[in-house]
């Protein structure tokens, strides 16, 4: 028979989700192994530097490891980088890896993440000097061309978080750049058109050349310049093309395994998928969001480290039922932006403006009188009050908000 | 060089030394228990909270405006309070004492 501490927990994946998971499982008094897969040969690090300060900066990886080496050691958990885990053999409880090897588990946590959509464009396959952004190797990719690049243009296709956060670290190191997105305004699925017209007048006041309503069908390479083609014919010459569309979700173990999959690997509250030893956390994860009260998936460092938090109570027997507010950052040049919630289904939305700065406000998005998320601009106070009022549920004078005069703290903003 | 002090919520004292970076970072590298710093070292997630010794507060220098409105979001902030990774580790933090915020 089989004690407590003898078991194994197998967690796919090494990156925020499945690193905070394994530290917090520890320190929840699991005795037995944690043993963390990863492709990455890299040792975990933070990803949201990748395409701000990181790209930017002659930094080695190191500097943004998500724990150092030794503390891996010190909690007695197991990380084996550059193997890729092939499958998920549920009847017999072990995963086999790429190499053949099988590892028993116990408990197995999934927390593969997602990895960059491309595009099917005709021509990429050719292209020099193509890539996406997720992953150190990446940015060590992009880095090298554009510094041997001859005249540093480049070209971001998809004007999301990663495309802008890429194209502001470029044009701050030289590079001519180039948006190109498919929608009509930037930051389309995640902001109000406020926000997107905002960043629009901020890329382009730095002299970053923002294309929105355009479709990029192909590239012609030749003599070492590609060419970006647009659906309405315009062209772009670049030495360097990154590609930030968006996302695959790594769902495919998950799937092969027979898992309950939406979109999104199927977990409860717990992070408990259809299998009771199985849990999936982060990216990969689909759950039931209590405050919004519908499924949802997030993409984000709040969501990885929660759950992970989550997860780890529930293996070790604790009740516990993930409850968390979301929130998001992002940095571009100077401005810092901060999110808290989740917009979806907003049917208005409030802009405050502060009297000190211009550069500093926030969008308030409501649906009929319930606040539901807050993107503020430069502006951390706006966004700690958004999170207690969002958090409290309080109803909120819409004028007294808009009102600059108003000072901001939560006793002036509600409803008399 | 300088060298830090930190005491985590279990009492333990951690010295640790070092000459560039941000005082998250150092904690970090040496698995400093309660200093997360979830965002990397932004300011954006509060999770590297500090209580500086009240006699040190001069020479680490108080919270900015952005760090202080998001010490809100903690219910134990007090005037010690900063979120460590916006604190340099150079040498004139030499000595320095940190509590770990709870």
């Amino acid at each position: 028979m089989t004690t407590k501490n003898q078991q194994t927990c197998v967690v796919i994946g090494a990156s925020h989700g499945g690193v905070n998971f394994a530290f917090a499982l520890r320190k929840e008094g699991w005795q037995g192994d944690i043993i963390l897969f990863d492709v990455d040969p890299v040792l975990p690090y933070h990803r949201p530097p990748l395409s701000k300060a990181y790209l930017s900066s002659s930094d080695k990886i190191e500097k943004h490891a998500l724990k150092a080496e030794e503390a891996y050691q010190k909690n007695d958990i197991q990380l084996r980088l550059g193997v890729r885990v092939a499958a998920i053999n549920r009847s017999e409880q072990s995963v086999t890896l790429d190499n053949g090897q099988v590892q028993n588990y116990d408990k197995l946590v999934i927390a593969s993440g997602a990895r960059p959509l491309m595009p099917p464009i005709e021509g990429m396959q050719t292209v020099n000097h193509l890539y996406p952004l997720r992953t150190a190797a990446d940015v060590e990719n992009i880095r090298n061309a554009f510094l041997q690049s001859r005249r540093k243009k480049v070209v971001v296709i998809g004007g999301g978080y990663i495309g802008l956060e890429t194209a502001a670290s470029l044009n701050k190191m030289g590079a001519e750049v180039t948006v190109l997105e498919r929608e009509s305004r930037l930051l389309a699925r995640v902001t109000a058109p406020y926000m997107s017209d905002y960043f629009k007048h901020l890329h382009e006041s730095q002299g970053v050349s923002v294309c929105t309503g355009q479709n990029v069908t192909k590239i012609e390479t030749e003599n070492n310049n590609n060419r970006v083609i647009c659906a309405d014919g315009k062209a772009f010459d670049a030495d360097v093309i990154i590609v930030g569309v968006g996302i695959r979700v790594n769902l495919e173990l998950a799937e092969d395994a027979g898992l309950k999959i939406e979109n999104g690997i199927s977990v409860d509250e717990t992070a408990c998928t259809t299998d009771e030893n199985i849990y999936a956390i982060g990216d990969c994860s689909w759950f039931f969001n209590q405050h919004y009260q519908t499924h949802i998936r997030l993409e984000s460092v709040q969501n990885a480290v929660d759950q992970a938090k989550v997860a780890a109570k529930a293996i070790v027997g604790k009740t516990v039922s993930y409850d968390a507010l979301p929130w998001f950052w992002s940095d571009q040049y100077d401005v810092k932006l901060q999110m808290v919630g989740l917009s979806t289904g907003y049917d208005d939305f409030v802009v405050r403006n502060e009297k000190d700065s211009k550069n500093k406000f926030s969008v308030w998005y409501f649906n009929g009188d319930r606040l539901l998320s807050v993107d503020a601009v430069n502006n951390a106070k706006a966004y700690v009050l958004a999170t207690k009022l969002i958090k409290s549920g309080a109803i909120i004078d819409k004028g007294k908000l808009a009102d600059p005069d108003v000072e901001f703290k939560t006793e002036n903003l509600l409803i008399n | 060089m300088a060298k830090v002090t930190f005491i985590t919520a279990d009492d333990e004292q951690i010295t640790l030394e070092g000459d560039s970076g941000s005082v998250m970072e150092l904690a970090v590298q040496n698995d400093v228990a309660g200093i997360d710093g979830d965002c990397g070292g932004v300011c954006s997630c509060a999770t590297c909270h500090v209580h500086v010794a009240p006699e040190h507060l001069a020479k680490v220098g108080s919270a900015s405006e952005i760090e202080q409105d998001m010490l809100e979001l903690d219910d134990n902030a007090n005037e010690y309070s900063r979120l460590c990774c916006q604190i340099e580790l150079n040498e004139q933090i030499d000595g320095v004492i940190l509590r770990v915020a709870q």
